[in-house]
């Protein structure tokens, strides 16, 4: 039956990624296209419509093979099938992470671990702003979004509406 | 610590479900804002304690922060509320315009739009990585443990999940300020 189909797949596809984002899109490629649900073609175009919309990729793509498949029903079994096994991990593991939160040992590890973690985030920053940031707008839209951030202290969604409308203003310049 | 109703944690993940553009990095500024630096429900030192686990656990980063976080706070329950909140406007959002939204990939004003949107992510991130470094970074000592991160990634290519693990063994044979 396609519902159960759709879950195991999806299951799957949570289980296996390491990371989310882009590094998980081969092995959804690679699944969809085997069973036939998609063409390359169509799956670009997934791609290209997570960029355009919030939210994370899997689960845009998910609820995108649940609808054309199976309609509503689909969808609950393709965005089920992709946070179950996460909903197991994460479950057991945050458990055993309360208990030896305050344990002596693991809080030294964490001294090494937090600022190991800045470092990793600054590296995000590197690689997403050698994509984003390409010319002269760019620029101008990063300089004001850090004053609005940092100056006037607005909330980040409402920075990213006014980065937005500029970055609107400026494709007409 | 106070603790957080369900109706209020539920909000604020469909917010930052609704309002982040590529995947788990961009969540985290909007997390840390709401979570820790207005409401206190969350420390910073919890914060990034819960992502360095998230990186290492198989599964998709956004869907899995918002699992641990949604636990820590209010349990099973806490976790499934945060969850759903998270991934309700996808949802939402692909069920109803994917078609419409094809047919406007090109167009000029949706270019100009994410232009703005993805340089303002980049900002936002590297903002939320400056607040988390100050109660991070304790010590001159623990600079060089963000430095070898970013070496080892940008010009070693290493995995962060195993530079994870080596900082924290480095941590507990050399201790970064904690009190014995």
């Amino acid at each position: 039956m396609i519902l159960i189909k759709l879950y195991t797949t999806f299951f799957k596809i949570g289980l296996f990624t390491f990371g989310g984002g882009y590094a998980m899109l081969p092995l959804i490629q690679e699944e969809m296209i085997s069973h036939g649900w998609l063409t390359v073609n169509q799956f670009m175009d997934i791609v290209a419509v997570s960029q355009m919309t919030p939210g994370a990729i899997a689960i845009n793509n998910a609820t995108f093979i649940g609808f054309k498949l199976a309609g509503i029903p689909g969808v609950l079994a393709t965005t089920l099938g992709v946070i179950s096994p996460s909903l197991v991990i994460v479950l057991i593991i945050a458990s055993i992470f309360n208990k030896f939160a305050d344990n002596e040992l693991v809080q030294k590890a964490w001294s090494g671990i937090r600022p190991a973690v800045i470092g990793l985030i600054l590296t995000v920053v590197f690689s997403l702003g050698q994509q984003a940031i390409k010319g002269g707008k760019e620029v101008i839209i990063a300089v004001v979004s850090l004053i609005l951030l940092t100056k006037l202290k607005l909330h980040p969604i409402i920075v990213i509406i006014l980065s937005a409308c500029l970055g609107l203003l400026l494709a007409f310049i | 610590m106070k603790q957080i109703k369900l109706s209020k944690l539920f909000r604020i993940f469909l917010e930052i479900g609704g309002f982040t553009f590529g995947g788990g990095y961009a969540m985290l500024p909007l997390l840390e804002t709401e979570l820790v630096e207005k409401q206190n429900y969350l420390t910073d030192e919890e914060f990034l304690d819960i992502f360095a686990i998230v990186q290492g656990i198989p599964g998709i980063i956004a869907i899995n922060s918002s699992l641990f976080i949604g636990y820590k706070l209010r349990g099973v329950l806490g976790a499934l509320t945060a969850v759903t909140g998270i991934s309700l406007p996808s949802i939402i959002i692909i069920t109803l315009i994917t078609e419409p939204l094809l047919n406007l990939e090109h167009n000029f004003y949706i270019t100009g739009i994410l232009m703005g949107i993805r340089t303002c992510v980049v900002v936002l991130i590297f903002w939320a990585a400056y607040r988390m470094g100050k109660k991070a970074i304790v010590n001159a000592i623990s600079i060089l443990y963000t430095l070898g991160m970013i070496i080892g990634i940008l010009y070693f290519n290493l995995s962060p999940i195993i530079l994870i693990a080596a900082a924290g063994l480095l941590g507990i044979i050399f201790n970064q300020g904690v009190k014995e």
